[in-house]
């Protein structure tokens, strides 16, 4: 009996070693965890597509040190389950140097652990403050946290003379944690929240969402917290309604086909973002306005659709990971330590400066107020 | 509740209730004449809009949304020729197999086609802040163009059920297909005919909330769950039903909110949809012994 363990356990090893495939000199792996279908996709596949575009670019150029990049993409479909078995392939069969992604936070935290354990960097693209707080030794992400963007929001509420508002969020892991943050931090700026309501991520239309909160005359703003198509939607309805209140969304808004979805109705939304929509319009002497435009100009020309933040948080995923390799080869541990070395490094997000404390690198500057006006994002100059 | 929100909430109910109305139509069609569930019945309504939303680009509205049924009744007919009309025989649990099946299948071409991102068509009047005043509430134009086609549908399907022979062709099948091969009806054609049927339906109702509910690749799915839950509420089979029972279950939706959380509002639909099935199988306006006689 034990023989014939022995056996197949020989057997299964051989197998193994066949299966591996001989790893080319000069190559490093590099993983990715994008949810390039499923309900955030709009999140995953531009990242998929930047993440490939600037590894392409990176091989056209030599590669780093002489050594190629290879990509390795696995959609997860947003899916936590799919996330956590891609993540344990890629460290334990396709033994890659570092991963990328996932797209959202939901996925990251599960996998946070995964990457921990492996002692495999991970550069997520989730937004959501608990993926680098606690920090976990390997697990970096580059777009900016959740909180900035609620002490963005409220800053300019209380400049507005807002006091007074409404949270409407999606049944989303992002929809969770934004609501969470608004609700803890509404008191630092002497807000308060008179109605929060979640709805679902499906949600096809919210007018009767819109009618409730329309009958409590005390709300002075809403608030919308989500990543799905219903930030259109509410926009719509609430105009729809003849409802003036101003409409603040979260980053979640980043992405122009929100605006063309929502036409006439986007006008005057309010938010956060990154510089990256507003590019043009920024001063010369904006660090990052040189890398924007050109990021821009890629994504557009390669493939024929607006770029959107989201596309930038893989974009910085890969740039400092790049960066991180240059300086630390072939070796986890020393791309690990590179990482959180670097500062000020200018990415799409804002400019990163980690360091151990610190696993996002990113401060509340990083965002800037846009609206929308004409169709188009601009910068917003208040009332 | 004041009486403007009342009117608020009511005209928000109908809108929902039609859209689900008509997704329950398509439901029924396929059902009358074969005795089964098409589960693809929320992805024709997809393709209808995606269809139209990419004709958009050489062709004016109308004729864009023309074609979008043309080519879903094309792509209705192709997969009942494909995948069902060779079958002998099949049992009813095999169809509804092969429809969950093709409703993946056309799903992730969708995605393939289209990709992920959301589109929509622009508004048939106005644009998306367009509103008609109707005494305290404000309602979207689109939403009577809306409840206008899904009147338009129930109407012309109701005299073509009953006044042209296809159409009473087509119930015999569904009464008792041998019988109707007996008298020399081709039910095999007739099959095909209910498949492209309720996929025109179905890319019309895609075409016509389109504006309001956007199209994606998987935003059939939600909205065949509430179509199959109407249709059951309605009565199998039965289209005026399935519109009672639309308004209904959308009402009923629209009103929660005001007592329950919004997360919970399929919730609310899906235990209806229990509720029915252990109490009244065939549905509020069905009559029972109807189906007894039925297979399904």
């Amino acid at each position: 009996m034990k023989k014939q363990l022995n056996n197949i356990f020989l057997a299964v090893a051989a197998l193994c070693l066949l299966a591996a495939p001989a790893v080319q000199a000069g190559t490093i792996k590099v993983g990715a965890i994008f949810a390039v279908t499923g309900p955030a996709s709009f999140l995953g596949g531009p990242e998929a597509r930047t993440a490939r575009m600037v590894v392409d670019e990176i091989n056209k150029k030599g590669g780093i040190n002489g050594d190629k990049i290879e990509l390795i993409v696995k959609d997860s479909g947003g899916s936590p389950e799919k996330a956590i078995s891609f993540a344990k392939q890629l460290i334990e069969e396709d033994k890659v140097l570092a991963i990328i992604g996932p797209s959202t936070s939901g996925e990251s935290m599960k996998i946070k652990k995964i990457a921990e354990q492996g002692r495999t960097p991970l550069i997520s693209c989730g937004a959501a403050e608990v993926i680098v707080n606690p920090v976990a030794r390997y697990v970096f992400k580059t777009p900016q946290k959740d909180s900035f963007a609620v002490r963005k929001i409220y800053g300019e509420m209380q400049k507005m003379g807002i006091r007074k508002i409404a949270v409407v969020a999606g049944n989303t892991g992002f929809g969770k944690a934004g609501k969470g943050q608004l609700i803890k931090i509404a008191p630092e700026y002497g807000i308060e929240i008179v109605a929060a309501e979640t709805y679902d991520k499906k949600a096809t239309d919210l007018s009767a969402l819109v009618a409730k909160l329309m009958a409590n005359k005390d709300i002075q703003a809403v608030v919308n917290w989500s990543i799905v198509p219903a930030q259109a939607i509410i926009a719509k309805n609430m105009r729809q309604a003849g409802w003036k209140v101003p409409l603040f969304q979260s980053h979640g808004f980043g992405n122009i086909k929100y605006v063309q979805a929502a036409g006439a109705a986007a006008e005057g939304i309010i938010f956060p973002a990154g510089r990256l929509l507003v590019a043009e319009s920024l001063p010369d002497t904006d660090p990052q306005k040189k890398l924007l435009l050109k990021y821009k100009k890629d994504y557009e020309s390669h493939y024929h659709e607006a770029a959107s933040t989201f596309g930038g948080h893989a974009y910085d995923a890969m740039t400092i990971l790049a960066a991180a390799i240059e300086k630390g080869g072939n070796d986890r541990d020393k791309v690990r330590d590179a990482i959180e070395n670097l500062k000020n490094f200018p990415g799409t997000g804002g400019v990163f400066s980690f360091s151990p404390e610190d696993h996002n690198g990113l401060d509340i500057s990083s965002f800037v107020m846009l609206t929308v006006k004409n169709g188009k994002f601009a910068l917003y100059q208040g009332k | 509740m004041t009486a403007d929100l009342f009117f608020q909430y009511l005209f928000a109910g109908i809108t929902y209730g039609i859209m689900y109305a008509i997704v329950a139509i398509g439901f029924n069609i396929i059902y009358n004449t074969t005795g089964i569930i098409n589960f693809a019945q929320g992805e024709f309504v997809m393709l209808g809009g995606m269809i139209a939303i990419s004709l958009l680009h050489v062709m004016p509205l109308p004729l864009a949304i023309t074609g979008a049924v043309v080519l879903t009744m094309l792509v209705g007919a192709l997969i009942e020729i494909l995948f069902i009309r060779w079958l002998d025989n099949p049992s009813v649990l095999r169809m509804i197999i092969i429809t969950i099946g093709l409703s993946i299948l056309i799903r992730e071409a969708a995605l393939h086609i289209w990709g992920e991102s959301i589109r929509s068509l622009p508004y048939f009047n106005g644009n998306e802040i367009t509103t008609v005043t109707l005494g305290p509430v404000r309602v979207s134009p689109q939403v009577f163009w809306v409840i206008g086609v899904c009147g338009v549908i129930v109407l012309l399907l109701s005299l073509f059920f009953r006044m042209t022979p296809l159409g009473r062709e087509m119930r015999a099948c569904a009464a008792n297909r041998r019988a109707a091969v007996l008298c020399g009806i081709n039910a095999r054609n007739m099959v095909t005919f209910s498949f492209m049927l309720s996929a025109g339906i179905g890319a019309l109702a895609g075409c016509v909330m389109s504006p309001i509910t956007y199209t994606q690749y998987d935003s059939g799915t939600p909205l065949a769950i509430k179509g199959f839950t109407v249709a059951i509420l309605g009565g199998l089979g039965n289209s005026m039903g399935a519109v009672a029972a639309g308004i209904l279950l959308g009402i009923i939706e629209a009103y929660s909110i005001s007592f329950v959380p919004l997360a919970f509002q399929d919730a609310i639909s899906i235990t209806i949809l229990l509720v029915i099935l252990f109490v009244r199988p065939h549905g509020l306006f069905g009559s029972g012994e109807t189906a007894r006689l039925k297979e399904f």
